[in-house]
């Protein structure tokens, strides 16, 4: 093994670039060392004025979130080793404004993140009667909305969805999972709520199932697979609006 | 790429627009391109299915001049890239059924590889008839 590996990565610094460059850093390469401790060497030994996102450095925060070699990955798991002899190539996430450096301005998802109603809804008769009761659940019911609710907000579906990209408007991976998170969730009332709003053109409509999403997601959340069962779920309540009467539904 | 302007929090961002060839930039978002060009020879396929029946409904001199037509170089070599289009299609569906449709038996979720089996069974028994219909 080499002693060290060179990382290309992209910088923009907003008050005197209008776009980006690259900026070449040679980190020591060790076994167990990860791109973010790479670039960790680098603000702490050589370069101060570089900026980039991260907090646990065990895949949990969701913030490292980065572009190495062209593929949406947590920094903190990914290892230096696997890219000998480099050069690696660290850029920010696609699809996001870039701030500076690698860091990317998620305010977009902050704003469409509520409109899926990421929370568990009761009906109003409920919380007359059961002011602050227990809701219980069986090991199946969590099974059935478990993957969907280890989503850790990290950005990378966001990132390899080319329709996000080209469709800004698009609601997105993550935020389509986290609205089947609720959905499938047996304490949960707010179905209709949600599907009212990822009916719409922007929601899951929007995607034609490239699977990226998926394909990234450094926690199996499988998004796409909760896209297109949303697809299914709207068809049904198409069809059933059209054949059954009002109180059938 | 073009740079922007500012922001409601007066940051000026950067913001890289998507070039008109970012489907060959990947290996996988050219495959998903591909299998959404497959269409378009699958509606073939069906077009040229329906002037098939169609000439066989007109009579047998009707039938041969469509397989004169059939046989030339262009609609073979038309039909061929069709044919490779159409298995691009049903591989690639195939292979993404079992994330559309969870499918549930006796409270357990089926594994995908069972469903994308069944498919493929699905595929055999249906040209099977498909071939026993035309070479009885």
């Amino acid at each position: 093994m080499a002693d060290s590996i060179p990382l290309r990565v992209s910088r923009f610094r907003p008050d005197t670039d209008s776009e980006p460059h690259w900026q070449e850093y040679d980190v020591p390469l060790r076994k167990e060392w990860t791109v973010l401790d790479g670039l960790n060497h680098v603000k702490n030994e050589v370069d101060t004025t570089l900026s980039f996102r991260w907090s646990c450095r065990m895949g949990i925060c969701g913030s490292c979130g980065m572009n190495v070699d062209g593929e949406p990955r947590l920094t903190c798991g990914t290892f230096l080793s696997d890219y000998e002899p480099g050069p690696i190539t660290i850029e920010p996430l696609s699809n996001f404004p870039v701030v500076r450096d690698l860091v990317v301005d998620l305010s977009d998802f902050m704003n469409k993140l509520p409109r899926v109603k990421p929370w568990i809804i009761r009906d109003d008769s409920d919380r007359m009667v059961e002011p602050d009761v227990e809701y219980l659940q069986t090991p199946e019911e969590l099974d059935a909305y478990k993957q969907f609710s280890m989503c850790i907000n990290c950005m990378l579906c966001y990132s390899a969805c080319p329709v996000y990209g080209l469709d800004p408007d698009f609601i997105g991976p993550a935020a389509i999972a986290l609205a089947e998170r609720y959905d499938l969730d047996s304490r949960d009332r707010g179905n209709r709520e949600r599907l009212d709003v990822l009916i719409e053109h922007d929601g899951v409509w929007g995607c034609t199932f490239v699977g990226e999403c998926t394909r990234v997601c450094p926690k199996h959340v499988d998004p796409a697979s909760a896209i297109q069962r949303y697809k299914v779920k709207a068809a049904m309540e198409t069809v059933k609006a059209f054949l059954l009467p009002r109180g059938a539904r | 790429m073009t740079p922007s302007g500012g922001t409601p929090t007066g940051l000026r961002l950067y913001r890289p627009r998507v070039s008109t060839l970012w489907w060959t930039r990947k290996r996988t978002y050219f495959v998903f391109v591909m299998r959404e060009l497959s269409s378009i020879f699958v509606a073939w396929f069906v077009v040229y299915l329906v002037v098939l029946i169609y000439a066989v409904g007109q009579g047998e001199a009707a039938y041969r001049r469509f397989l004169d037509w059939a046989s030339a170089p262009w609609v073979t070599v038309l039909n061929v890239v069709t044919l490779m289009f159409v298995l691009l299609h049903a591989v690639t569906w195939f292979k993404l059924t079992p994330q559309a449709m969870a499918v549930r038996v006796a409270g357990r979720r089926v594994p995908g590889f069972h469903i994308i089996a069944g498919q493929y069974t699905g595929l055999v028994v249906v040209s099977g008839f498909v071939l026993w219909l035309v070479r009885r």
